[in-house]
């Protein structure tokens, strides 16, 4: 693409993704979801619906579960990210991707990788929730295909397993 | 590569392709890993915006913003630089402006006339997306408006004609007996009227295709959808282009519900024309809001019941008025109507009936394909009128519907007699044991005296047909190849998608199964019309019944080629097997085995006079919902929900759990959030804020459970599953909600201020009626 006169109004910023320091030129308002996908070419995280209702494009943010289509990347500067390659490459986590498959938790799987990470930061906060306790942590993630009962199962299952390894 | 057999699907069901599933179910009723899981887990999986190609454009649509009128002018605004976008009208399209389906009346762009808000007018392409939403604005139309119209009501006055000469997309007239002979007889005569609201599909990923053209290789489209070929023939009438030259490839598709039935074709269409106008590969996705306003819904519906019932609660005959929104364009509406009226008279039968169905035109942006096609709009309707019904004749709401089941021999309201050997009365009986449905009746009665929140239990029991409706299939001629791969391996080539329900993993299971072989042992293509053979669309809760039942056919043909060769024998290992496979390869190439869809003789079908055998089968199910109404906020929650239903042979316990809890979930939403607001046909709500489905927390406990009978026209005794679901819920719901009340509602999605309205106007009328009697 050519240079637009709007890229001289970009800034470098600098962001911890996935264990990685990476340098972005990027307008400040431009939305984290975006640098992700598009400058950084982590295409797990999704967009559903761009105004932070859906949380098909959650990420961790220095450890706090985002929506990443309100986060403007100037925000992000700094900090460190994980998205859904990042939590898929850690050995540690493999729990939670196993339960998903095994339970049912993922059918279409466009709202998967931001209930994974809701669900993995829900376990770091709560290693033995309940089903209600899921159901209400994960209540800022839509999913339109499994009425939620086998994502529920799933991270009780991935709860299990992560107490007993 | 050559052709190994043709195996006739209606062969089959008396060859050996049943007996390896009977004897020998190893795979088929097991969970095993959903085949695309692991890339969906891992964030892997490739949907359309998730591919780039180099040099690629981004495409956007200028839409018409009133309801009907004509074009007059179109103006480029100032400050964009107009020279830097790739602009296509109706004139740059090379065939026939039209997204063809079963009528070609929807232009795919509007040329001189709009009919809806949203009809697409220009499109716009650039490099920079971030410069199209501004250009998009700076498009001016200016109109000649003229008069719209927005309700079934007014389309019915026919104040102005809209479409046709009539605003009629299609009549229905079902009639059995002689319903005029009833009424004398009747001991009462139950009328009502029913409607429900569009709905929003939302799957969450939203719809986007990419087109890429070169003049050599023809058209290519990449895209979220459900149906390949019919984004191919749309393709290739709007292009003007040969099948050769035009290939359409499904993407992961991120939830499709029926809203990427029809609507994928236009905006194929559209990626379409800026690609081969610009020479360049284009990319248009569209944002939520674009999404909702501009894509299908489920059809708004009004449903009319007038009953002759006998003293002892016997259906004696009726008449049912069954009509559909179906907005400004024909579209899907005819075959939405079919099946809503087909579904009109439920699981009961009807000595005499005449039901007339009618789908009319509104300025609306069209209505379309959504789980459950029509069933869920009129079987509300019937399973609400059943409890009222059950009201007048005095009778609980159980023991109406048992006294109207039909019963095996008996004949549904086209003519097909009821050929399973289902037994209505003891699936009901069952779904009561399981719901505690007596206990809590009785136990809501005593303590809703003087709660706050008052609690309410309601049951509905439906039924839905798997596959296209009546000739339908045999129209469709579905063909499916299964083909021996010089690993050894064998793949299934199918054009059925997808798209969360776990088609990719069901149909392995079934190759698998057929074969003797193990799951990992075969493939399956990802659906590109230049692969795979036209298996039909992906809809009607269609693809484990008929074309999982050709994929078992293709599949002993390759068996059978192999042992017709000496190199297979009559029982073998998989390792045998893929050795056999390995060597056949090696000397003849690649060979695919065919198996092209045979409407059995028995299921005839009068399309003229909607009279015969309208789906090949049936699923059946009975399901109770317990409601708990806040009587300070109108709120409702379901606390308890039992699923139980007969599906036939369960192929995969896991999948087959996640489609019903899943559509329960999407018809809770139809019943008590899901509202589009309209305002001169334009949805207003088309956020995820303020269009609300149901989350993690609004969902009760939803239990699930199956009856398993055979089924001779699916694979291994499968049935149809998808849409079943979606039917039942509402009505349910609605009719637990007046028993909590003892005010019914005859129209979803039922929102707390409806409830609040109702017992106002309750409270007064009760108040009224109080005062008279004192003053009596």
């Amino acid at each position: 693409m050519t240079k637009s006169p709007g890229d001289r109004l970009k800034l470098e910023i600098v962001l911890t993704v996935n264990n990685k320091a990476v340098k972005v030129r990027a307008h400040a308002m431009d939305r984290l979801l975006d640098v992700l996908r598009h400058e950084l070419g982590l295409t797990g995280t999704k967009e559903g619906c761009g105004e932070g209702e859906c949380g098909s494009c959650s990420v961790l943010m220095d450890g706090a579960l985002v929506n990443s289509c309100l986060i403007p990347v100037l925000q992000a500067k700094g900090t460190r990210i994980v998205t859904i390659e990042g939590l898929a490459g850690h050995g540690r986590f493999c729990a939670l991707h196993e339960a998903f498959l095994n339970c049912g938790g993922a059918q279409c799987g466009i709202c998967t990788p931001g209930m994974i990470l809701a669900a993995f930061h829900l376990l770091e906060k709560k290693p033995k929730p309940t089903a209600k306790e899921i159901s209400e942590g994960l209540s800022g993630n839509l999913c339109r295909c499994t009425g939620y009962a086998q994502i529920v199962e799933a991270v009780m299952e991935a709860a299990r397993r992560r107490v007993e390894t | 590569m050559r052709k190994a057999n043709f195996p006739k699907s209606s062969s089959v069901e008396s060859t050996s392709g049943n007996m390896i599933g009977m004897k020998n179910d190893r795979i088929v009723g097991t969970s095993v890993p959903r085949r695309e899981g692991r890339d969906k887990v891992t964030g892997q999986a490739r949907y359309v915006d998730d591919m780039v190609l180099p040099g690629m454009l981004y495409g956007a649509t200028v839409r018409s913003r009133i309801p009907r009128g004509k074009i007059k002018k179109v103006k480029f605004g100032p400050g964009i630089h107009w020279k830097e976008f790739v602009i296509v009208s109706a004139k740059d399209i090379p065939g026939k402006n039209c997204i063809a389906l079963i009528e070609d009346d929807q232009p795919c762009l509007a040329d001189g006339i709009v009919n809806h808000p949203e009809e697409p007018i220009l499109l716009l392409a650039h490099p920079d997306r971030h410069l199209l939403p501004k250009a998009v604005e700076a498009v001016s139309i200016e109109y000649d408006p003229l008069p719209a119209i927005f309700t079934m009501e007014e389309s019915e006055t026919l104040r102005e004609r809209i479409w046709g000469s009539d605003n009629t997309f299609k009549q229905i007239l079902i009639e059995k007996g002689d319903v005029e002979s009833v009424w004398p007889k009747a001991d009462y005569v139950v009328e009502g009227e029913y409607r429900t609201g569009a709905q929003e599909q939302l799957y969450i990923e939203n719809n986007g295709m990419i087109a890429a053209f070169d003049s050599e290789k023809g058209l290519t489209a990449w895209g979220s959808l459900q149906c390949p070929f019919y984004v191919h023939r749309a393709l290739m009438k709007l292009c003007d282009l040969p099948a050769e030259k035009t290939r359409v490839v499904q993407m992961e598709t991120g939830g499709a519900f029926g809203g990427k039935e029809e609507y994928p074709s236009m905006i194929a269409a559209h990626a379409a024309l800026l690609a081969i106008k610009s020479g360049k590969p284009v990319k248009i996705i569209y944002d939520r809001m674009e999404d909702m306003a501009a894509t299908t819904k489920r059809h708004p519906s009004r449903t009319r019941h007038r009953t002759a019932v006998s003293k002892d609660g016997k259906i004696l005959g009726g008449e049912i008025e069954f009509t559909l929104d179906g907005g400004a364009y024909a579209t899907l509406s005819s075959v939405v109507l079919s099946r809503g009226a087909i579904h009109a008279g439920g699981p009961y039968y009807w000595p005499h009936v005449r039901i007339r169905a009618r789908a009319v035109a509104t300025n609306a942006p069209p209505h379309g394909a959504f789980r459950g096609f029509g069933a869920p709009q009129s079987l509300f309707a019937l399973e609400r009128h059943m409890d009222r019904i059950a009201e007048v004749v005095q009778l609980s709401p159980v023991e109406i519907r048992r006294r109207n089941f039909l019963q095996p021999g008996q004949t549904t309201t086209t003519g097909q007699t009821a050929s399973e050997p289902i037994d209505l009365g003891k699936l009901l009986d069952r779904a009561l044991e399981l719901s505690d449905y007596e206990t809590k009746k009785k136990r809501f009665v005593a303590e809703n005296q003087r709660a706050n929140c008052k609690k309410g239990i309601g049951i509905a029991s439906f039924l839905h047909g798997a596959g296209f409706t009546g000739a339908g299939e045999r129209y469709l001629g579905s063909v499916v190849g299964v083909e021996g791969c010089e690993d050894g391996r064998v793949r299934v080539l199918v054009s059925s998608s997808e798209f969360g329900q776990g088609t990719k993993t069901v149909l392995c299971q079934i190759a698998a199964e057929a074969l003797g072989l193990r799951y990992e042992d075969v493939d399956i293509a990802q659906p590109d019309t230049q692969e795979v053979p036209n298996s039909g669309p992906t809809v009607a809760s269609r693809t484990v019944m008929i074309v999982g039942k050709l994929v078992q056919s293709a599949a002993i043909g390759i068996r059978q080629t192999l042992a017709a060769s000496g190199l297979l024998g009559n029982s073998y290992s998989p390792e045998q097997f893929r050795a056999a496979c390995r060597d056949y390869v090696a000397k003849h190439g690649r060979f695919r085995s065919l198996a092209r869809y045979e409407q059995p003789e028995s299921i005839v079908w009068d399309e003229e006079k909607y009279r015969g055998s309208a789906y090949a089968a049936f699923a059946w199910a009975v399901y109770v919902a317990a409601v708990t109404v806040d009587m300070t906020t109108c709120g409702v929650s379901v606390d308890d929900f039992v699923a139980l239903q007969e599906v036939g042979k369960v192929l995969h316990p896991v999948l087959a759990k996640g489609q019903i809890v899943g559509g329960i979930a999407q018809a809770i939403g139809f019943a008590l959030y899901e509202k589009v607001f309209w305002e001169n046909g334009r949805m207003l709500n088309g956020q995820m804020t303020n269009y609300i489905m149901p989350t993690s927390a609004d969902l009760p406990p939803i239990r699930v459970y199956f009856e398993e009978m055979g089924n001779v026209h699916g694979a291994f005794g499968a049935k149809g599953i998808g849409e079943l679901p979606i039917d039942g819920p509402a009505p349910a719901i609605i009719n637990a909600v007046g028993d909590a009340l003892g005010v019914s509602f005859d129209a979803i999605p039922l929102l707390p201020e409806d409830i609040f309205d109702a017992l106002e106007k309750h409270a007064g009328t009760a108040c009224a009626t109080s005062s008279l009697r004192r003053g009596q």
